[in-house]
Parts: C-alpha cells; sequence; structure tokens
C-alpha cells in the first residue's frame, strides 16, 4: 500500500555565504514511512532537516506540507519536531518539565499533561525518573528524553538529527532497535539523518544517499546496496572494489586485463565506467580456474570473516572477504559471477 | 609542596584582609575611655537613630534604583551582544569597556562639567531653545553618576551566561511550538539567572557603599552611608562609629548576597567570569 505524500521538497537549494549546502534537491516522504539521509559530514543532510524543521529558509525551491507551502512558516508554527544531536534539554527543567514543555505551550490541562508525560517515560524506558535532573543522566538516558519530548506532541514527521551518534556502540544497537519499534507503534513519519551506513540500512523503509548536497540515490535499502547507481554509493554502503573498465559490448567488460561477462547492457561500445565488485562476492580459488589472480597481502581476522588484500599481476589491489584464508604470499585465484560484477557511468570529474 | 606554594596568599590574606577585619571589628565594640577603651554596643545604638537610619535608607534607595535601571539597560545590552543582530560585537563590546579603562574619578568629574549650570547639557539645550535643567546636586544626578560607573558590572555576567547558552536549546523550544516571546520568558530567562544574580550583586554592593559619586554629583547634600563612613574617619575622626557603620554595612551585603544565592539556585558551577 502506497501511502500519501506528507513533505516534499522541490528544487530546493541552500546557501551558506556563497557556499552551497544543498543544489536544486527533489524529495518526497511519504506517511509513515522511515527516510534516512545518508551521507558523509558535509553532504547537506542536515542542511535538509533544518529546512523541513523550520531553523532555515530556503533560497530557492519549495517545501510543502500536506500540500501546503512552508518554507516560510517558523519552527513553532510547523507540525514536526525535532531530536537534536546533542539533545539540547533544558538544563533549568527536571525530565517531567522537559518532556512537558511542548504540552505546557499549548496550555494543555495538568491531568492530561502528566498523563501524556508517563505514557511517553514509560515508550523511552525511563519510569521513575520524573523528578530528575537532566544533567545527571547518561547520555542514553538524555537522549531518550529527547525523543520523548519531541514525540509527546504527537507530531505529523519527527526529525532525528544524528541522534545516536554519541552513544557507544552496543547502546546504539539497542536504540536503533526502539526506535524502529517506536516508530511502527506510534505510525509517525522519522526522517532520520545519519552517516552510519549500516545504522541507515537496518533502519528505514528508504535511504536517501546524498553528496555535496545532491541527491545521489532514493531507494530501499537492498536496492541501495544490490544496486548502486554510481561508484560513490557503492563505497560509501558497505566496502567495495572500485576498478577502471571499458564496456566492450552489451553483457561484456573488460577490466584488470581480462574480458568478463556481466549483467549490464545499454552503454556505448568502448564507453569507460566504473566496476564495482563487493569484496564478498569474490571467492577464493586455485589460480589456474580464474581469470583473476594474485597475491595475498595481507590478512586480518575480523571475527565472522577474514578480510584479504591480494595484488593482482597489474598492480590492483583487490579487498576479499572470505571465511577461508590463505596465507600471505600465497598466489590465488579470485572468482567472480557475472551478476556480481556492476558496471556503473563514470561520474564526471 | 602545595602548602607552600599557598603561604603568599595566606600572608597577603591575613595582612590585607583578616588584620583590617579584625581592626573594624575591634573598634566597633569598644569606645575610649580615660586611659584605655571599654567593650561597648554604644557605637551600634548610636547608629539606630533616626539621623543615622534615614540615610541608610536613602543609600539603600538610590542603590536599589540604580541596580534596576542597570539590569534594565544592561539585560537588552547584553542580550544584543549575544545575539546575532550586529556583526561586529566586539564594537559594542569595547564601548561598554573603554570607559572602564579611564579613571573611575575622571569618569565622574566629567559629569560635574556636563551637567553644570553652564555646561555641557544646559549649553546643548539652550542650543536648541529648550528649557535648561539643574540636575546636577539631585538625587537624580546621583542615580546617573551610579547606573555610567557600574553599568559595565551588570552587562558582562549578563552577556557572559547569554554566550555560553546552548542556541540548540533556543531552537529546541521553538521546535516544540514556544514563539519567540514564550522562547524568552521559558528558557532564556531562565538559564540566565545566574548572570543576573551576579550582575546585580556587583552593582548594588558598590552603589550602596560609594561616596565619591554621591560627594561629587550630589554636591555632599545628599549624604550616603558611605560618605557618612568617610567622615567618621576622615573628618570627624571617630573611628569606633566608622567601624560599626561598616560591620552593618558587611551584614547587609552579606544579607543580600545569602539572599541571592537562594534565587540564583542549584547554577553555582556556573563560571560568569
Amino acid at each position: 500500500m502506497v501511502s500519501e505524500i506528507i513533505v516534499q521538497l522541490k528544487g530546493v537549494s541552500k546557501y551558506y555565504d556563497d557556499t552551497p549546502a544543498l543544489t536544486d534537491v527533489d524529495l518526497y516522504i511519504r506517511k509513515n514511512e522511515f527516510v534516512t539521509l545518508l551521507g558523509p559530514s558535509g553532504c547537506g543532510k542536515t542542511t535538509m532537516l533544518r529546512l523541513i524543521g523550520g531553523f532555515e529558509k530556503p533560497d530557492t525551491g519549495t517545501i510543502t506540507f500536506n500540500g501546503q507551502d512552508i518554507g516560510n512558516v517558523p519552527s513553532h508554527k510547523r507540525k514536526v519536531n525535532t531530536v537534536f544531536q546533542r539533545y539540547a534539554l533544558f538544563s533549568h527543567l527536571n525530565v517531567f518539565e522537559n518532556i512537558a514543555f511542548g504540552l505546557r505551550i499549548k496550555k494543555m490541562k495538568e491531568s492530561v499533561i502528566r498523563e501524556k508525560v508517563s505514557r511517553m517515560l514509560e515508550l523511552v524506558n525511563l519510569q521513575g525518573y520524573e523528578k530528575r535532573d537532566v544533567n545527571s543522566l547518561s547520555g542514553g538516558q538524555q537522549q531518550r528524553v529527547a525523543i520523548a519530548r519531541a514525540l509527546v506532541n504527537e507530531p505529523d514527521v519527527l526529525l532525528l538529527d544524528e541522534p545516536l551518534a554519541a552513544l557507544d556502540l552496543k547502546l546504539r544497537k539497542e536504540m536503533q532497535h526502539e526506535l524502529k519499534n517506536m516508530q511502527r507503534q506510534l505510525g509517525i513519519t522519522f526522517l532520520f539523518v545519519t552517516h552510519d551506513q549500516e545504522e541507515a540500512l537496518s533502519m528505514s523503509d528508504t535511504v536517501v544517499v546524498m553528496k555535496d548536497g545532491e541527491i545521489q540515490q532514493i531507494g530501499t535499502p537492498e536496492m541501495i546496496y544490490n544496486e548502486p547507481v554510481n561508484a560513490f554509493v557503492a563505497d560509501f554502503i558497505g566496502e567495495s572494489n572500485i576498478v577502471d573498465g571499458i564496456m566492450r559490448q552489451d553483457y561484456l567488460v573488460e577490466f584488470a586485463g581480462n574480458l568478463f561477462e556481466c549483467a549490464d547492457s545499454g552503454f556505448a561500445r568502448d564507453e569507460l565506467v566504473d566496476v564495482v565488485i563487493r569484496p564478498e562476492d569474490l571467492a577464493l580459488m586455485p589460480p589456474d580456474q580464474a581469470k583473476l589472480k594474485g597475491v595475498v597481502r595481507s590478512v586480518n581476522f575480523l571475527g565472522v570473516h577474514y578480510e584479504m588484500i591480494v595484488e593482482g599481476a597489474d598492480g590492483t589491489e583487490w579487498l576479499v572477504h572470505s571465511t577461508l584464508m590463505e596465507p600471505v604470499g600465497t598466489m590465488v585465484g579470485l572468482g567472480l559471477e557475472p551478476m556480481d560484477i556492476h558496471i556503473m557511468k563514470k561520474v564526471r570529474a | 609542596m602545595k602548602r607552600l606554594s599557598l603561604t603568599p596568599y595566606v600572608i597577603w590574606m591575613v595582612l590585607f584582609t583578616v588584620v583590617p577585619m579584625l581592626l573594624v571589628l575591634y573598634y566597633a565594640f569598644t569606645v575610649p575611655t580615660e586611659g584605655g577603651t571599654t567593650w561597648s554596643l554604644e557605637n551600634f545604638t548610636r547608629f539606630f537613630q533616626p539621623i543615622y537610619l534615614r540615610v541608610f535608607i536613602r543609600s539603600l534607595n538610590l542603590a536599589v534604583i540604580s541596580t534596576l535601571i542597570c539590569l534594565l539597560l544592561g539585560y537588552p545590552a547584553a542580550m544584543i551582544m549575544a545575539g546575532n543582530a550586529f556583526k561586529r560585537k566586539h564594537v559594542i563590546m569595547l564601548l561598554f569597556v573603554v570607559p572602564m579603562w579611564m579613571n573611575f574619578l575622571l569618569r565622574t568629574y566629567a559629569w560635574l562639567t556636563i551637567l553644570e549650570r553652564n555646561g555641557f547639557l544646559n549649553s546643548l539645550l539652550t542650543f536648541f531653545s529648550l528649557p535648561r535643567v539643574n540636575i546636577l546636586y539631585t538625587n537624580g544626578a546621583v542615580v546617573l553618576g551610579m547606573v555610567y560607573n557600574f553599568l559595565p558590572f551588570m552587562v558582562l555576567p549578563i552577556y557572559s551566561v547569554l554566550s555560553k547558552i546552548d542556541k540548540g536549546v533556543v531552537e529546541a523550544a521553538g521546535d516544540l511550538g514556544a514563539n519567540p516571546f514564550q522562547v524568552f520568558i521559558k528558557v532564556i530567562l531562565p538559564l540566565s539567572l545566574p548572570g543576573v544574580v551576579s550582575g546585580i550583586t556587583m552593582v548594588f554592593m558598590p552603589a550602596m557603599t560609594t561616596f565619591v559619586i554621591s560627594r561629587l554629583l550630589g554636591g555632599g547634600q545628599f549624604t550616603l552611608i558611605g560618605n557618612l563612613i568617610e567622615q567618621q574617619f576622615l573628618v570627624v575622626g571617630d573611628w569606633g562609629f566608622g567601624s560599626a557603620i561598616s560591620v552593618v554595612m558587611i551584614v547587609v551585603i552579606l544579607l543580600s548576597m545569602a539572599v541571592m544565592s537562594f534565587f540564583e539556585g542549584e547554577e553555582k558551577d556556573v563560571a560568569l567570569w
């Protein structure tokens, strides 16, 4: 079931002192979707969030919310709430009053406020913390207060600006699950900003990959991972081997001094392309059975698998993930299926 | 080692704070008699006469008015300096600080020449065919002098606290539906209270005890508590009575600081300077 569009950006650009932070961005977000903006720092993802939150105004383009233009609506009049990166809790108020802040602004009845706040404390697992000073809480607890403070207002869209960046790995994993559960439970649209590709893939319905103020690809986590549109996305989403290749004809590509069958077509004859191969798609095999050969230069044990760097005859270094291991200095062959060779148009540099 | 490094400060404190304090207490609680001194509360009972209490009330009154005016002028000024409206904030800051580089007496004398019967202000008023004013030697002139001299002590601590408030907190309040006025009342003002308290303390104390401003701009007609103490020591030579008034002042100031720190609440650890 495809639900209706709640937030839409059309041709939106934003400049900070002539430096573009976002250039001509188009994006729509559907109701109840968990959308993640993913990209390296400085890619414009936080700027996009701040535009939707109303903390910045777009220089060009329109932002609509439920079909209405909100480009000039100040943040306090938007039905959007934000969880800030550094939490931004009110240090002069206790946990209860922090969460109740938005409700008090709306002048709700004391009994209603009590009920709503206690329901929120339950949701974020902080029952009994009402009277606590927010400065005395741990990072994870402060984070939960920040989430509760935003969610208690029942926003149509919740914006989350790298909310888990300051937490340690274990807590981060826990919070990822909890956030995803909350989103399903409450049926609120989440717009989540992160630079952590794993986080993006595991939580989202839709991932928006950004770079230098432009959207590179929009799609489901599976689409983004399996069918990256260019070498940047491939490299940013998981590790990849990216080498230069030449498309000799449909379904036939030349790289590393050999011709390989592949699953891609539609390129010009002899077009220069990027060839992307995931390290887990390269299989170790005896050298005489493979077109790709090389010498193992390093071996790293990473728990589930080994990470090896294999140097080919032409000097190309191949990153290989495998549960098998060959010692350093061994000549090995690297096997790969046509399906696993991803051909991408060269991004004009 | 740590103890050794403290020695110079301990000597300093003993010589210039503890000993003088003890001397003041000694003089306050004794009266000279033939051939020596005797313990007595006479100096204090003398102070609680209407004539001296009136001086005390007048001082308190002018100090409170000056402090309030400083707060009303200083808070917005600090907000402007801490905000983003002006690109050259350091210029405004400098304008507040530069007068402090000048001698306090000189600054106050300057007002004397401005406010004089034939001074700058009245020349200006005459030039625009407006009636002359006689501000000099009134309570107004004293308050003006106090506000002028002590305003930076209000602005700087408030500015210091305001500029440390996380912009994210202000944005968060807006995000939660607060309009700019509500953001100020519910977030910025409570968070800046430590600076306000510090500013009030730093203006109120010198305003309560000044004797230079009241003598120059008040023309000695309006004796304040500071003048009273000065007179006892330098003119009358009654060190006992002068010390007693000083002790009363110390108690009043300590009490007011206690009240202030109560309002300051739990934010004691905020460094103001």
